[in-house]
This record gives C-alpha cells, sequence and structure tokens, in this order.
C-alpha cells in the first residue's frame, strides 16, 4: 500500500515536470495558428478557434524569413563540415601522433577555455573589418571552425583506438595522411557524429555573434531575424510564434533523431574530467 | 634504426601539420583577439579610431577607473551575480532531483521522461525567450492565468524590476535543467546499488543515503557541473536581450555585464570601455573557477 503511493508520488511529480517543460512549446505551436489578435483577445484561449496557416504564409510572402532559413541553414552547415575537418584531424594528432609541444600546447588549450568568448568579440570584430569579413556569412563561419571542446572529444575517443592498427598501416608503407583519410576517419565516426549533432544545433541556435557581424537583414541567420522582428512585430504575437516554430523546428527534430548521440556526448565530457 | 628515426621524424612532422589548420585558426581568431582585448582596454578606442587608428591613445587603467565610477557597471554586475548565485544553484539543484527521479528503479517510461526534460536544452535560446515574452504578459500570459487560478493576482513580470530577475532565472532553469541532469543521471548509475543496500540494513533513511552516499560520490561531477554552469551563466546575454527587446530594462534590472559590453561596444562605439568591461568577466570567471577547484581540493 506504501509503495503504491509512493509509486503514485513519484509518477505525478515526473508527469507535472513534463506538462511544465512542454506547456510552452505547446502554447507556441497553439498560438502560430491562430488568427491575428486571437492570443491577445479576452478571456484567453489556449487552443485556436480556427487552425490557419495564414501566419506561416506571412513568413514567407511579408518577411522573407525563407531566405533567414536559408543563411541559418548554410552557416550551420558549413561550419559543421569545416569544423569536423579540422577537429578530427587535431585531435587525432594529439592522440596518437608524437610531435615536438604536444602534451603542453593542449594542456593550454585546454585552461584557455576558461577565457570568456566575450572577450575576445571587440578585438576580433576590428580584425573582421580588415579583412573585410563583416557582413559576410565567413564572418560568422571561420571563426568558430576549430572549437576546442571538438578537438576534445576527438582526442579522448582517439585514445582508445589501437595503436597496432596504425603502426602495422606504417609498416605496410601508408603515409601519414593516408592512414588518417582511409583508416582513422572511419574509425572516429561515432565520436564525428556526436560532434556533428552538437556543432550543427550549436550554430543554428548561436545569437550574440552573428548579431555582431550580420548588418544587412538579408544576410541575418533566423535568431537575429527574429529578434529583430520583435522590435517591429510585438503585438504580432501569432507571427512571432509562428516564426519561434520555424526557428526551433529544425533542431528539434534533428535532436528527436539523433538523441542517443548527443546524450552520449554530453555524459562524455562529464566523465572524463 | 635510422628507418626508426626516420619514421619518427615524419610522424612528428605530420603531427604538426594535422594540427596546424586548428592553432592557426586558434591563435588568428582567439590568442591574438583575446590579447588584443587587453591592450584595447587601456585605450580609448572609439568610433573615430575605427576611422583612423591614430585617434585612439593609451589611457593606462582610466577605464577601469571610469568603470569604478560608474553606477550602470555596478548594476549590471549585481544583476549577473544575481543571476548566478541564485539562477546556478537553484538550476543545479532542479537537474539533481530531476535526475534522482528518473534514477529511481520502479520508473518506467524512463527515456521518454528524460528526452521530454532535454528538449529545451537543444532549442534557440532566441525563438524560446520570444515564447516566454508572452507567456509572461501580466494579462494574456499563461503563466498569470495558471497563478490567477490559484488566487496569485497579477505579477507584472517583465515590467516590474523586481521581478524581472526571477523571471529570468525561472525561464533559464526551464530551459537548461535537462542539460546538467543527463550527467547527473550518468554520475547516479555509476553508485553501486548495494552501498544503499547496506546503508538500509544500517538503518540510514533516504535523507541520511543522499547525504552520505549520494553526495560524496557525485562531488567530482558536482564541481564539474558548478564549473561549467558558473561559466555559461556569467554570460548572460540572449535572455535579457530578446525578452527586454535589446534594453535590459525595467530601470537597468537585468542588464548583465555581457549586455553591457555589447552596448558600450557595439552600440555606442566604446570600445576601449567595452573591452575593460569584458576584462572584468574574464576576472571574475577566473577566480570563481579558481574557487570552486580550491574547495573541490579542500574537501579531499
Amino acid at each position: 500500500m506504501r509503495k503504491l503511493a509512493v509509486a503514485t508520488a513519484l509518477y505525478l511529480v515526473l508527469a507535472i515536470g513534463a506538462v511544465a517543460t512542454l506547456l510552452p512549446f505547446a502554447w507556441m505551436l497553439s498560438a502560430s495558428l491562430m488568427q491575428a489578435g486571437e492570443a491577445s483577445k479576452w478571456p484567453p484561449r489556449f487552443l485556436p478557434s480556427q487552425a490557419t496557416l495564414a501566419n506561416y504564409r506571412a513568413l514567407f510572402e511579408r518577411l522573407d524569413l525563407g531566405r533567414c532559413f536559408l543563411n541559418s541553414a548554410f552557416v550551420a552547415t558549413v561550419s559543421t563540415v569545416g569544423a569536423l575537418l579540422i577537429v578530427s584531424l587535431a585531435g587525432y594528432a594529439f592522440a596518437k601522433l608524437r610531435f615536438p609541444g604536444r602534451s603542453q600546447v593542449y594542456r593550454v588549450l585546454l585552461t584557455a577555455m576558461v577565457i570568456p568568448a566575450q572577450v575576445a568579440m571587440l578585438p576580433m570584430f576590428l580584425l573582421l573589418r580588415t579583412f573585410g569579413l563583416v557582413n559576410t556569412y565567413w564572418g560568422v563561419i571561420i571563426p568558430a571552425l576549430a572549437p576546442v571542446f571538438g578537438i576534445f572529444m576527438v582526442r579522448q575517443y582517439a585514445l582508445s583506438l589501437p595503436d597496432e592498427l596504425i603502426d602495422a598501416a606504417r609498416v605496410d608503407g601508408a603515409g601519414e595522411f593516408a592512414i588518417y583519410r582511409k583508416l582513422i576517419f572511419p574509425m572516429l565516426r561515432p565520436i564525428l557524429v556526436t560532434f556533428g549533432v552538437f556543432s550543427f544545433i550549436g550554430a543554428w541556435n548561436d545569437f550574440m555573434w552573428p548579431l555582431i557581424v550580420l548588418t544587412d537583414e538579408r544576410r541575418y541567420t533566423l535568431p537575429v531575424a527574429l529578434a529583430n522582428l520583435i522590435g517591429e512585430h510585438a503585438e504580432d504575437i501569432e507571427l512571432m510564434m509562428a516564426g519561434s516554430v520555424l526557428t526551433v523546428l529544425p533542431v528539434l527534430l534533428l535532436f528527436l533523431v539523433l538523441q542517443r548521440t548527443y546524450v552520449e556526448g554530453i555524459t562524455m565530457g562529464g566523465l572524463k574530467e | 634504426m635510422s628507418a626508426r628515426t626516420g619514421r619518427a621524424r615524419r610522424e612528428g612532422r605530420a603531427g604538426l601539420a594535422f594540427v596546424a589548420p586548428a592553432l592557426g585558426l586558434i591563435v588568428v581568431f582567439f590568442v591574438v583577439p583575446v590579447a588584443a582585448g587587453f591592450l584595447l582596454a587601456a585605450t580609448d578606442f572609439d568610433i573615430y579610431a575605427i576611422g583612423d587608428l591614430a585617434t585612439a591613445r593609451f589611457v593606462g587603467l582610466a577605464n577601469f577607473a571610469a568603470l569604478l565610477r560608474d553606477p550602470v557597471f555596478w548594476k549590471a554586475l549585481l544583476n549577473t551575480f544575481y543571476f548566478v548565485l541564485v539562477g546556478g544553484p537553484l538550476s543545479v539543484a532542479v537537474s539533481l532531483g530531476a535526475a534522482m527521479l528518473l534514477n529511481v528503479r520502479v520508473v518506467r517510461f524512463k527515456g521518454l521522461f528524460r528526452t521530454v526534460y532535454f528538449a529545451p536544452v537543444v532549442t534557440t535560446m532566441v525563438a524560446v525567450a520570444t515564447v516566454w515574452r508572452y507567456l509572461y504578459h501580466p494579462r494574456f500570459g499563461l503563466l498569470n492565468q495558471l497563478l490567477g487560478a490559484v488566487g496569485i493576482g497579477g505579477v507584472n513580470w517583465l515590467g516590474d524590476p523586481r521581478w524581472a530577475m526571477p523571471a529570468i532565472i525561472l525561464m533559464s532553469v526551464w530551459k537548461n535543467f535537462g542539460y546538467n541532469m543527463i550527467i547527473f543521471v550518468a554520475g547516479l548509475q555509476s553508485i553501486p546499488g548495494t552501498l544503499y543496500e547496506a546503508a538500509r540494513v544500517d538503518g540510514a533513511g533516504p535523507w541520511q543515503q543522499f547525504r552520505h552516499i549520494t553526495l560524496p560520490a557525485l562531488r567530482p561531477m558536482l564541481v564539474f557541473v558548478g564549473i561549467i554552469t558558473m561559466i555559461g551563466y556569467f554570460q548572460l546575454f540572449t535572455e535579457p536581450y530578446v525578452l527586454t527587446g535589446g534594453t535590459g530594462g525595467p530601470l537597468n534590472a537585468t542588464l548583465s555585464l555581457v549586455m553591457y559590453m555589447y552596448k558600450q561596444g557595439f552600440r555606442w562605439w566604446n570600445i576601449g570601455f567595452g573591452a575593460a568591461v569584458a576584462f572584468v568577466l574574464f576576472l571574475i570567471i577566473l577566480a570563481g573557477t579558481l574557487v570552486q577547484l580550491r574547495f573541490q581540493r579542500e574537501r579531499e
């Protein structure tokens, strides 16, 4: 009897937590389907009286948010693919190749992670200005291409790869780059998928740096465009909710499909420390 | 012998070549800007200096002296500490609580609950904050409707300086707790169940088990989580930016250090002054990290 009461209480708490977690998303979706003005009527209602896609149409036709969607997709994809190459090379080298200064450089990199990125932002903006990269996609992408946590993730994984395989390939006369490309890269696949999901979601959601670098509305990524829209359309709740759905949906779907790899990546970083 | 040294040399060359792209990018886009940031903080670099570098002058510690006299800076500092010291522990506590619920042996559908609790973590902060802006609406907002149903009336969440920061903390905890929860779940699973059984045989209640088995076992993880949460929370920017339309209002009640740096540096182009704010942020984060590491060592 007591056991049953405990179990009921447990599920009740878990369920309340789940509802509280999902409620903002449910309201976002519901309000995005309402007629203009319906979300600020009294008495307030949770569900649309008559669902409509008019807000989504307005986003694409009137506000050109489809373009921002493509901007976001481009920036997130290119920075992820680039970072995958750079981080896999570096992570593998730090784990398996002996070269002068290896452990010292690696230790400095890890220590530097306590330096907040904001310290670099003002000088980096001036630097990108001299390169002519302000208000370009590359100004957002290039500084994100060598994330230290990515090098860390790949190195931790690469440490567990068998040395014998690499040595055998060397004895067979394979060059170091060929070994990386044909042998190591395929073996790193699981960790690269994890890192890729991290990187894509991070780049998609990033706000402060794109806000600083991108000055032309046509180049805005979705978060920047959305933050900018509230300024002019704060009263158009239904429209803003449609914009939020559009922004959140791709990363949420990606997470749902690849959640196992994503979650494993987090515990890896936490446990190995 | 010579074949082996030749191979070692080739390996060394390859190693350097493989880390070169990463190190090159890190030097150009992190090391150099960070060093330049420290230098900038000692200049009066402003909008004229962007046009003509020669107009920037070395001013020593004048920016820092100006910061200390600036009431808005103190407000931003205070707000940031409020957010970190209240929001950080609250977020870690909720994460730990959720992880412990998910770790109870009889609970089923663990994967489902975990996915649900984790979902806010991956979503876009700007979009989420846009949603919460309306959830916090004093009249139509869902939150006040729910509070009204239990008899609590009309909190003006984002309009009242006393409630604006709690509103930001509440949203941040909702958004972030799933991340640390995952780390704690992994930690809890690694505690052998026999420890708890032995404690129960000795007559230890749930609180004593938590206090003497769970907490000590999780200590290294708590330090790790504490440090990453603190570093992240000190960089508060997007939440107040979106919830308050870029102002940090009402009456600067949600202005954070990073927001102040952004306003000074990128909106008013007081770049030297903004760099000084960023430098202060760096010192605080460094000090906070060292304190937590020292704390862990003393416990050991």
